[in-house]
């Protein structure tokens, strides 16, 4: 306690839970995390239980809650680019690309050819070392301590090494910029991104091999916090997690935002909306991607990463509003801003997949035993820099 | 339980032509016109957007807000089943320079004045189609004032979605919305004071500073020893 703050009363609330028959002795309530290892960072899970079946489950988040889009409408647009980096950590370059889209649809900026195919590749680089590494996460939460995790990091410092060669930073890219991206390619940086796209390849066949088809897998996976098409839907749910229940919803497809329409891919789609579909949908996206990226890298064109008439200094939208969304790994990203003609934004507002991807984790658990919900949680993919913001 | 290796449909389900509504201009007024006829008695209002002229939006009183909410998820033909993003816009009390024409000293003419235009708290929402592949439909409610009246009517019961994101609103703005069925901060703790998206929000120089029950003891047991050392 700070003594020289000046006295102040608290509103005092009674607990949700305080009528609850917990306090009869028959249910128990237990808090799993904020430290808990399987929880992915800083977030916590109220779970009431009746023996080892959860009958309510409450997410707790806003540990790593810092006002970003406080802060971002107290400096001007390009200031907040390096920060939406610290969004969710693991892809970077997807929400870069995610504010830069916004700002450019608010603004009118032109991108040119090259930029857009740097930022295909980038992002499609960024779903495979995301895949990759939740579903080596997933499996970390069922008890296959070690091996499938640090395969998949094996290939992810691939990736980030080709991250820190182009930009400089492995996760902290912040490489978009409003009608462009940051700097070219360096020189033979594209034969080493295909040469990371044909090992990838070989290292997902190896990762199927092993895991697709394990009967521990199958088990613990399949049947296992179904979410319905219908439910899905309603409650805003969006990328691999959607179409694992069968929502044919892409936004590369849908949007056709950038260049994907330059690009023939194709959606993976699951019947089932178990944990065993999210983590095949993330499998064969990881396929989609590879398709993309070796189309792309062979037919990026020569020319200038970003329009010369873009200003970086004393940019200054004119009034009106912007949304903008992309496909990030973890669901639709978007932006919302309001511009009053100033040279900071009015509004700027993040709409984070998987916060919103968060919304149905009671209703996945209700039912299932404990080791089930924290495989499920596994199976949501969250990362908390991005819930809290 | 193993029910083996699964068959997962791999064809793209998605269409070449473009979506039916794609946000022009006259879409939105035909839009507004036949939500008037539909739903008669409500009151709609369109914004427009001068920066993104496809993304204007419609702003209905929360009185409404729901009807309107469900006529657009049902309406065979929109099906805007999917609401992406819920936020809010906090528009304080704002002084502006208007033109007006005024008869000063018996001659007419055109003298700048200050009107004094009322704050309000908005929340907006981002509507688009699953099934259709159209939108964004953006929603706006408003609310009266920024202190006394700031209810709006909550559009969770008709998605889903908007149940995490509106406590959000409620959390950082203070937007009330009735008929949430979980109306608590989310990102912030119980008994935080005020909330930080406002506009004029000022934040406390000891916002770390947090009551515990431990300061409750030390308190009684300063009066106590103040009670012991007083004179009898």
């Amino acid at each position: 306690m700070n003594p020289a703050a000046a006295p102040r009363t608290f509103e005092v609330r009674p607990s949700p839970d305080a009528a609850d028959p917990v306090h009869d002795g028959s249910l128990l309530e237990v808090s799993l995390g904020p430290q808990h290892p399987s929880t992915h960072g800083v977030f916590r899970m109220d779970v009431v239980l009746d023996g080892e079946t959860v009958v309510k489950l409450k997410p707790v988040f806003g540990y790593l809650h810092r006002n970003h889009e406080k802060i971002a409408e107290n400096t001007s647009y390009l200031g907040s680019m390096p920060y939406t980096d610290r969004l969710d950590y693991f892809c970077s370059l997807t929400s870069n690309w995610a504010y830069a889209l916004t700002v450019e649809r608010l603004a009118g900026l032109q991108v040119p050819e090259r930029a857009e195919y740097l930022r295909v590749i980038t992002a499609e680089l960024t779903r495979l070392q995301n895949h990759a590494a939740v579903c080596g996460f997933l499996l970390q939460d069922m008890g296959a301590l070690g091996t499938p995790l640090m395969y998949a990091f094996r290939e992810r410092e691939r990736i980030l090494d080709l991250f820190e060669s182009l930009t400089g930073a492995r996760m902290m890219c912040n490489y978009m910029r409003f009608g462009g991206c940051r700097c070219d390619t360096p020189p033979g940086w594209l034969e080493q991104a295909r040469s990371v796209v044909t090992g990838f390849g070989a290292f997902l066949d190896e990762f199927e091999a092993l895991l697709s088809s394990n009967e521990i897998l199958l088990g613990r996976t399949q049947g296992i916090g179904i979410l319905p098409r219908e439910l899905a839907i309603n409650a805003g749910i969006s990328g691999p997690m959607a179409r694992a229940s069968g929502v044919a919803y892409d936004i590369r497809k849908v949007d056709r935002y950038g260049i994907y329409d330059q690009f023939e891919f194709r959606v993976p789609l699951g019947d089932h909306g178990d944990v065993f579909d999210r983590y095949m949908i993330r499998a064969l996206e990881m396929r989609e991607s590879l398709r993309i990226l070796g189309a792309a890298l062979q037919r990026i064109p020569a020319g200038p990463v970003i329009d010369p008439k873009a200003k970086l200094r004393g940019f200054r939208p004119k009034p009106g509003e912007s949304y903008g969304r992309i496909e990030s790994p973890k669901g639709e990203l978007g932006f919302y801003l309001i511009s009053d003609g100033g040279p900071n934004p009015w509004r700027y507002r993040i709409r984070p997949p998987s916060f919103i991807n968060l919304t149905i984790l009671e209703d996945l658990c209700l039912g299932r035993s404990v080791a089930d919900a924290v495989v499920i949680l596994g199976s949501v993919d969250i990362v908390l820099g991005e819930v809290d913001r | 339980m193993v029910s083996g290796i699964r068959n997962f449909v791999r064809e793209s389900l998605f269409s070449s032509e473009q979506s039916h509504y794609n946000g022009a201009v006259e879409q939105l007024e035909a839009l507004k016109t036949r939500l008037l006829r539909e739903l008669p008695g409500t009151r709609i209002a369109l914004v427009s957007n001068a920066a993104v002229p496809s993304q204007g939006s419609l702003a209905v009183p929360p009185s409404d807000a729901r009807a309107v909410a469900r006529w657009l998820r049902d309406t065979p033909d929109l099906r805007l089943d999917f609401c992406s993003n819920v936020t809010g816009v906090d528009w304080p009390d704002r002084d502006e320079k208007v033109m007006v024409r005024r008869t000063v000293d018996g001659i007419e003419k055109e003298v700048t004045e200050v009107q004094h235009r009322p704050g309000y708290l908005e929340v907006v929402y981002h509507l688009y189609s699953v099934a259709l592949g159209g939108g964004p439909v953006i929603l706006r409610q408003r609310t009266s004032n920024r202190t006394t009246d700031v209810e709006v009517a909550s559009l969770t019961p008709v998605w889903r979605s908007c149940e995490f994101q509106e406590r959000e609103v409620y959390d950082l703005f203070g937007v009330r919305f009735s008929d949430h069925p979980d109306l608590r901060r989310i990102l912030l703790w119980e008994g935080f004071r005020d909330h930080p998206m406002r506009r004029d929000y000022v934040p406390p120089d000891d916002y770390e500073y947090e009551p515990t029950p431990h300061d409750e003891v030390l308190e009684r047991a300063q009066r106590h020893r103040a009670s012991q050392e007083a004179p009898r």
